[in-house]
C-alpha cells in the first residue's frame, strides 16, 4: 500500500474515529463554541470547563464527519485536559506546525510523540483543515465561547 | 481488464457503436499524465470538464492573431473579434435550437446566468406571498438566487420532493403550481443523483397554469440534445467549462418576449444606448445584459467546445455514457457496504454513494492516491442531502472521455478503501 495512505490512516487514528474519547455535552459546561467546515461539512462541537486556576478542567466534544477530524477531536480532547491555557497554546500551535508539516520543535517530547499518528496528514494539504478544525474550535470556545 | 479499447466500434462494451472513444481521448492530453505515478482516471467531469485541444488551440490562435475588443473599436481586429464573438452566438443558439440569436446572452456562466433571471426578471415583479417552485434536488445555484427573493420580497419557496430513487414527482411538481406561483425553476439533470427531469412535460405543467419556466442546464446540456423550441422553455442556462469549454463563460437563453421586458442586470459599458447626466437608455437584449468587456476568448473557447461536441455524433456519445453507468452500477453492487444514491430510471452518468463507516472524504483522498478523482461532499445540494439523510456523498461522474477501465479502477480503489477501513 502507498506510504504516505498508511501513515493517514495509522490505526490509531481509525481507532479513535470509531470510538471517539470524551464524547458528548458537557454539563456545566463554561465554554463552547461550534466549529464547521462548509467545504466538506465536518462539524465539531467543543465543550470545556475551565477551573479556578485556569486551567481546562474537562473537555468534551460532539462532531460529525471524516476520521481525520473526528480523530483528531478526539485526540486533542485527551491531550488538553488538565492543561493551563498557556500550555494548552503551545501545544496547539506544535500541532498546527506539526500537520503543515512545519518545524514543531515547540513540542514536548511526550507531546510529539502521542502527536506523531497526526504527522502524515502533512502530505495531504487539502486535509489539513480537517485535522486542525477541532483546535480552532477549541480556542474559538475559550476566547468568544463563554456560556 | 479492457481490452475492448482497441476496437472502435466495441469501446464502450458494445452500446457506441457511433462514438470511438479511444479516439475522442487523444484529444484530451491530460487523460494520458499520472497523479502519484499513477495514471489519472478523471472522474469528476460533473465538477469540470477536460477540454479537448482543439478548443484549446482555437482560443489560443484567436488571442494570438484576432484579438481585440469587442464592439468598440472601427479598426480591423475589433471587427474581427466582433464577428468570432458573434458568430458564438449563433453556434450556442445552434447548440440549443434557439429560435433566434439574440435569445442568447453571455454571462460568466450557470450561475450568474440563473441570477439574471432572478435579479432582471423576477425582482421587479415579486411580491411577499408570491411563489417559485423548486425541487430538492436543485443546485445550489438554482437556490439561492431564490432564496434572495424570499429573503428580501417575501417570496415563498416551494419545494418538490423527489422520490427515493431520486425521480421527480412530477404530480407533485403540478400540484405544487397555484394561482401565486411566478416560476418553476428546476435542473434539468441533478448534479448529484443524474436525475434527468421530464423538462418537457414540467413546462407544460407551468405553462398550463400561465407560469414560465426555468432549466438549470449546467448538467443536463453535457448529457442530452436540448432544444429549447420543442421544450418551449422560458429560460434555459448553461456553463461552458462543463461542455468541454473554458471557465468564465455561460449563456442563458430566454424566449424574446422575456428578454425584451427585463431590465438591467450590471451596469455599464456596450448595455446603453445613451447615457446622459440625468438620462439613461438602455441596449436591446441581448447586450443590455452584457455590461462591460465581455469573456471573448472564453466565446470563443464555448463556440469551439460546442462545435466539437456538435462534431460527435451524441446519440452515440449519449450511449457510450449510459454504459459506462450501467457498468459501474453493475460492478458497485458487489459491495454491501455501499448505498447508491439515486437510481431514477434513464437518470444519467453520475453515480453518487455513501459509504458504510467511511466518510466520503476519507473515501475520495483513498481513491486519490490510486489516481481516481472523484467529488466527495455536499455537492452544493445541501437541501438533497437532507433528504437523503446524510452529510456529504462520493461522486463518479462520467464523461465521453471515460471508459469501462475507468470503472475498473474506481471499483480496485473502493475495494482497496474497504481494505483500510475494515469493517468499522
Amino acid at each position: 500500500m502507498d506510504n504516505a495512505l498508511r501513515e493517514l490512516y495509522q490505526e490509531v487514528i481509525l481507532d479513535h474515529s470509531r470510538h471517539p474519547r470524551h464524547y458528548g455535552a458537557l454539563e456545566g459546561a463554561s465554554h463552547k463554541a461550534e466549529g464547521y467546515n462548509p467545504l466538506c461539512g465536518d462539524r465539531v462541537t467543543v465543550y470545556l470547563k475551565l477551573g479556578e486556576d485556569g486551567r481546562v478542567a474537562d473537555i468534551r466534544f460532539e462532531g460529525k464527519g471524516c476520521a481525520i477530524s473526528q480523530a483528531s477531536a478526539s485526540m486533542m480532547t485527551g491531550m488538553l485536559k488538565g492543561r493551563t491555557q498557556a500550555d494548552a497554546e503551545k501545544l496547539m500551535q506544535g500541532f498546527l506546525h506539526l500537520v503543515k508539516g512545519e518545524d514543531a520543535a515547540g513540542l514536548s517530547e511526550d507531546d510529539r510523540e502521542t502527536l506523531d499518528v497526526m504527522g502524515g496528514i502533512s502530505e495531504f494539504p487539502m486535509r489539513v483543515k480537517c485535522a486542525t478544525l477541532a483546535w480552532h474550535t477549541y480556542k474559538n470556545a475559550l476566547e468568544e465561547g463563554a456560556t | 481488464m479492457n481490452a475492448l479499447g482497441k476496437i472502435p466500434s466495441m469501446s464502450s462494451g458494445g452500446a457506441g457503436a457511433g462514438f470511438d472513444v479511444e479516439a475522442a481521448r487523444a484529444d484530451f492530453e491530460i487523460l494520458s499524465r499520472k497523479v502519484y505515478g499513477k495514471p489519472l482516471v478523471y472522474l469528476d467531469s460533473g465538477a469540470s470538464a477536460q477540454k479537448p485541444r482543439m478548443v484549446l488551440d482555437i482560443m489560443q490562435n484567436f488571442a494570438v492573431g484576432e484579438y481585440a475588443n469587442v464592439h468598440r473599436g472601427v479598426h480591423f481586429l475589433s471587427a474581427a473579434a466582433t464577428d468570432r464573438y458573434e458568430a458564438a452566438r449563433r453556434t450556442v443558439q445552434k447548440f440549443l435550437n434557439a429560435a433566434r440569436e439574440d435569445e442568447i446572452v453571455f454571462t460568466k456562466g450557470g450561475t450568474e446566468a440563473i441570477n439574471l433571471v432572478s435579479y432582471s426578471y423576477l425582482a421587479p415583479q415579486i411580491q411577499p406571498g408570491d411563489e417559485i417552485v423548486l425541487t430538492v434536488m436543485e443546485h445550489h445555484s438554482n437556490i439561492v438566487p431564490w432564496h434572495f427573493l424570499r429573503e428580501r420580497a417575501g417570496a415563498v419557496l416551494r419545494w418538490v420532493d423527489v422520490r427515493d430513487d431520486g425521480s421527480l414527482d412530477i404530480e407533485a411538481l403540478d400540484a405544487a403550481i397555484n394561482p401565486r406561483t411566478k416560476l418553476v425553476a428546476v435542473t434539468h439533470m441533478s448534479n448529484v443523483l443524474g436525475t434527468v427531469t421530464p423538462l418537457k412535460e414540467i413546462v407544460a405543467c407551468a405553462h398550463a397554469k400561465g407560469v414560465p419556466a426555468l432549466a438549470d442546464g449546467c448538467q443536463g446540456a453535457v448529457h442530452e440534445v436540448v432544444d429549447v423550441q420543442a421544450l418551449d422553455i422560458d429560460f434555459y442556462a448553461i456553463t461552458g467549462h462543463k461542455l468541454y469549454g473554458p471557465t468564465g463563460i455561460g449563456a442563458l437563453y430566454a424566449k424574446r418576449a422575456h428578454l425584451k421586458g427585463m431590465r438591467p442586470f450590471n451596469g455599464g459599458g456596450e448595455m446603453i444606448r445613451e447615457v446622459s447626466r440625468d438620462r439613461i437608455t438602455y441596449a436591446d437584449p441581448p447586450a443590455r445584459f452584457e455590461a462591460g468587456t465581455p469573456p471573448i476568448i472564453e466565446s470563443v473557447g464555448l463556440a469551439a467546445a460546442l462545435d466539437y461536441m456538435m462534431g460527435l455524433d451524441r446519440l452515440a456519445v449519449a450511449a457510450h455514457e449510459h454504459d459506462l453507468l450501467t457498468y459501474a452500477r453493475d460492478q458497485v453492487r458487489q459491495f454491501n457496504w455501499l448505498r447508491v444514491i439515486g437510481d431514477a430510471p434513464g437518470k444519467g452518468a453520475i453515480l453518487s454513494f455513501e459509504a458504510e463507516g467511511m466518510h466520503a472524504h476519507d473515501l475520495a483522498t483513498i481513491l486519490d492516491r490510486e489516481g481516481v478523482a472523484v467529488r466527495a461532499g455536499h455537492h452544493c445540494a445541501q437541501p438533497l442531502m437532507e433528504r437523503f439523510c446524510t452529510g456529504s456523498t462520493t461522486r463518479a461522474s462520467f464523461a465521453l472521455y471515460n471508459r469501462r477501465a475507468d470503472v475498473d479502477a474506481l471499483i480496485a480503489g473502493l475495494a482497496k478503501a474497504r481494505g483500510i477501513f475494515g469493517n468499522g
